[in-house]
């Protein structure tokens, strides 16, 4: 895994004269060579819109744009590529399953769960949603390490539960939520799992079928790709039966002032030109990881974090927050007293890029009971090296704030 | 440690950091609440003002060692002098942690410690924080204002 590094130009440079230690990988992830060059080579060689021309580079726009589709299709082993559609990321993929099917399926009175750890893209559509609809949102709780109450799931359960919408992969915590299990126990109840997995599919092989999930979206910036693209995939029947997102070109059938049909899947949810390079761009980041071997990726990080928990523990004053035994890629901390954003500040000099903050997540931040927390989180390029030269860095913060 | 987070720590702000003057509620007076959206930090900010003097001001909330520090070191300042002054020294503050490196800056006594934040663009918002809080209570809005 050591040459990957090298496939990431950004990686190369120094910051305030310290070679880059990049650490905030839940924040966006760094794009590799292949993806530049298959954006410069779109831009250069095919850009054209898509399903409109009878030109040739139409052709090619249209051909690469769906062939990027079925690379996601694979990537995610959904059963057809009609099930995927290009979002702008995984909040708008949330949107539009709240703002469809959640606007068709969700009535006064109703409840729709989601969990303590969510981050507040799966948490404020279904909150509006139901605002507009008078339906309840309820709430998985957390222990204190960080994992989801199943019990207390299970319970929340009942007649009234329309959707479940839950975080694959925690943002804060790192934890590894158990979907297959969370779906199972919907799924004999007749309602609709929704998985939010932005800070999965980077990290460890996704199968939707396995799963069983209804939907789940993720974000392309994320995983090594361009950002403004993202994935949402929901089972067929499911988008055959849901109400249009957005009204505009590339998602009707036929148009007349007086009534409109709409396009099959997946054009019925994408209209206007879609961010066709994105797509492309998606699909190189995708065949880039797969060439690598998500499995491979899965086992090398999950060494590194184990290497990165001991060496964070190791430093006096530092608490982790987040301690699941299934945990992947994620290390969100506090240390003493000292406010993460000193903390950031500090680290940023000495060449270590980490987030601090709530990490949009302020619900979880209450649970914990702190206002915010320093974040380190890792990807597939980062090394035992990043984390010492974090740990070093760590040592600095001590130095000033003493 | 570099020069510019030497400048940025000062012992002054650390020592603000650690004991926060004038970190309490005042009950009659006015006052206003400041959160940063993008970081969470939240201050709220009281004051009583007579004749158009500050008679007491005092501060209480969450946030990093700048956001408090320059909080702490605001209720020192102000205390005493009328809303014109507080406008125009918040003014000059402002100007400070917005200048360009290595420019010279007005003189703004114990404020000068907050020199630093200039350094570093994205930590402005925590040292002007208070800054706009006390100007809402001032305006006795009683509302929370945002630097996000």
């Amino acid at each position: 895994m050591g040459a990957i590094r090298l496939d990431f130009p950004i990686l190369r440079q120094r910051i305030h004269g310290k070679p880059l230690v990049y650490l905030d990988n839940a924040a966006t992830t760094q794009k590799p060579q292949a993806v530049l060059d298959a954006l410069v080579r779109y831009y250069a060689e095919e850009n054209s819109n898509v399903h409109r021309g009878v030109h040739s580079l139409s052709g090619r726009a249209t051909d690469s744009y769906e062939a990027a589709r079925e690379t996601a299709r694979r990537f995610l082993n959904a059963a057809d590529p009609n099930e995927i559609v290009f979002v702008r990321g995984t909040t708008e993929g949330i949107n539009l399953v709240a703002r469809t099917h959640g606007r068709t399926h969700v009535g006064a009175g109703d409840e729709i769960v989601i969990s303590e750890m969510e981050h507040h893209s799966n948490i404020v559509p279904w909150q509006l949603l139901c605002e507009e609809k008078g339906a309840r949102l309820r709430v998985i709780p957390v222990t204190d390490a960080g994992e989801l109450l199943l019990d207390e799931y299970e319970r929340l359960l009942n007649e009234r539960t329309k959707i479940v919408a839950i975080a694959h992969v925690s943002n804060v915590l790192g934890t590894i939520n158990p979907v297959a299990d969370i779906v199972r126990l919907a799924k004999a109840r007749g309602i609709t799992v929704v998985v939010d997995g932005a800070q999965a599919v980077a990290h460890m092989p996704v199968d939707v079928q396995a799963l069983g999930c209804d939907f789940y979206a993720f974000s392309g910036h994320k995983i090594f790709g361009p950002t403004g693209v993202g994935v949402l995939f929901g089972r067929k029947a499911l988008l055959e039966s849901m109400p249009v997102y957005q009204g505009g070109g590339g998602m009707i059938g036929r148009v007349t002032f007086e009534r409109t049909t709409f396009a099959d899947l997946p054009y019925k949810f994408e209209a206007g030109t879609p961010d066709i390079a994105g797509a492309i761009g998606l699909a190189a980041a995708l065949d880039y990881l797969t060439a690598i071997g998500i499995e491979r990726v899965a086992s090398y990080e999950d060494e590194l974090l184990t290497y990165a928990t001991g060496a964070l523990r190791e430093v006096p004053g530092l608490r982790l927050t987040g301690t699941a035994p299934s945990k992947a890629s994620v290390l969100s901390f506090v240390l003493g007293d000292v406010h993460p954003h000193d903390i950031g500040t500090i680290l940023d000099r000495e060449g270590v890029a980490v987030r601090a903050g709530h990490h949009c997540c302020q619900p979880l931040m209450t649970r914990l009971g702190v206002p915010a927390t320093a974040r380190a989180s890792l990807a597939l390029y980062n090394t035992r090296e990043d984390v010492d030269a974090l740990v070093a860095a760590l040592h600095t913060v001590e130095e000033v704030f003493g | 440690m570099s020069a510019e987070l030497q400048d940025l720590y000062q012992e002054v702000i650390l020592d603000h950091n650690r004991r926060p003057r004038n970190f309490r509620a005042i009950e009659k007076g006015c006052k206003a609440e400041g959160f940063n959206p993008l970081c969470g930090d939240r201050v709220t900010v009281y004051l009583t003002v007579d004749n158009g003097v500050i008679t007491d001001v005092s501060f209480q909330g969450s946030g990093c060692a700048i956001s408090k520090a320059s909080a702490s070191l605001m209720t020192e300042s102000v205390k005493g002098k009328t809303i014109e002054e507080v406008q125009a020294l918040f003014d000059r503050f402002q100007r400070m942690i917005t200048a360009p490196a290595e420019t010279p800056i007005d003189n703004l006594g114990k404020l000068m410690v907050l020199a630093g934040v200039r350094q570093f663009p994205v930590r402005v918002k925590c040292a002007s924080l208070a800054w706009h809080t006390l100007r809402s209570a001032v305006d006795a809005r009683d509302e929370v204002v945002s630097t996000g």
